[in-house]
């Protein structure tokens, strides 16, 4: 079996798909270090869901 | 596969990665990041240094969102104009619906993770800007009235008042001075560049200044808003971002730029002509160092204000 060398539309569909890979990469990066920072940083990390959680309220004086 | 088929494959090769890459207009993109992180970086709350470089990078994904949307509405006014026929879509790397797709995916990601990352009112900004510059700029005024740079100007000047309420989560007058800033500064940078491009406008039908109204008109307009964006631009070192460095950048930088709009008002198209628009083009050139500069010094202000030497105080 021989190999054929690449076409130029193949070298450039790589380059795209590489591309499309390093910036979904990117993202995933920037979401897990979001969560880090926004877990880390100490604020109210629950969200309201239509009821009363007295955990969420501000506490008297705040 | 028939014989259109194979035409229409010969006609529009297959885009490369850049090719996507230049529908978000990526000289744009750098001026939206270093403003929005003005912005940001001069606003009286700090900001998780991770979430700031979040927020920033989708407001620049916005930005580009929204390059993608005016290539796509553009197209057909993009390939008359020597500058920009050799964009993705008129040079038939990108198709139109191509152009579509992606702007409206990536408008939709950054407004919604910049509202994740960030908070709600930045998000509902970045929203807006992106409808401001395509439906309200773009499908609206560009191609209807002379007026179509100062109000479409807006759409530019968007980010730092985006990078504020990232930090902020609302308005202030230091964030709508800054917006400002940039609104009145794009009529003289874009009308100097009209002034020497000569037919390319007149060429693609758009109603600029210089079309409708002629050179003479548009030196006048180039002056005034020059006037009124040097005031502007001084009376934001008395506010609580401003101080002395930035006071003593806009100085010398508005006293020249107001040097360059008054001798392009004082001249004739052939006196223009005569030195192959010098003047305008050293004018075009300035107005780059301008507004970067300003924001520059806004941003040394707030990097000095740890060590007591910040602002006014």
């Amino acid at each position: 079996m021989t190999f054929r060398e690449d076409h130029e539309i193949h070298q450039r569909r790589f380059g795209r798909n590489l591309g499309v890979g390093l910036a979904l990469a990117v993202f995933v990066a920037v979401v897990f270090g979001l969560t880090l920072a926004k877990v880390s940083g100490g604020g109210n990390i629950q969200g309201y869901d239509h009821s009363v959680r007295p955990a969420l309220l501000p506490a008297e004086g705040e | 596969m028939s014989d259109a088929t194979v035409t229409v494959l010969e006609q529009r090769p297959e885009a490369s990665f850049h090719d996507y890459f230049k529908l978000l207009k990526p000289r744009v993109m750098t001026l939206v990041v270093f403003t929005a992180l003005a912005g940001l970086v001069v606003a009286p709350v700090p900001v998780h240094p991770m979430v700031g470089f979040a927020a920033i990078l989708f407001i620049a994904v916005g930005a580009g969102a929204s390059g993608a949307l005016n290539m796509w509405w553009d197209a057909d006014i993009d390939a008359v104009m020597k500058r920009t026929a050799k964009r993705p879509v008129p040079a038939g790397k990108v198709s139109p619906g191509e152009a579509l797709g992606l702007g409206l995916a990536l408008s939709g990601l950054s407004v919604m993770m910049l509202g994740l990352a960030a908070n709600l009112f930045s998000a509902a900004l970045l929203a807006f800007t992106i409808f401001f510059y395509l439906v309200v700029y773009t499908m609206w005024l560009k191609r209807w009235t002379p007026q179509n740079i100062v109000i479409g100007g807006a759409a530019g000047a968007f980010p730092p008042m985006i990078g504020w309420a990232v930090a902020t989560g609302g308005v202030s007058l230091e964030s709508v001075l800054m917006f400002a800033l940039i609104m009145l500064w794009t009529p003289p940078h874009f009308w100097a560049l009209a002034l020497f491009m000569k037919t390319d406008y007149s060429d693609a039908k758009v109603p600029m200044l210089t079309v409708t109204h002629g050179h003479d008109h548009t030196r006048l307009q180039v002056f005034i808003y020059t006037v009124l964006l040097a005031a502007l631009a001084i009376g934001l070192a008395f506010t609580s971002i401003g101080g002395p460095v930035y006071l003593a950048t806009a100085l010398v930088l508005n006293a020249r730029f107001l040097r360059g709009a008054w001798r392009i008002w004082r001249r004739t198209t052939p006196e223009a002509e005569a030195d192959k628009y010098m003047v305008e083009k050293r004018f075009f050139r300035l107005s780059l160092t301008y507004l970067f500069a300003h924001f520059l010094a806004l941003m040394a202000e707030a990097a000095l204000a740890p060590f007591g030497l910040g602002g006014w105080a």
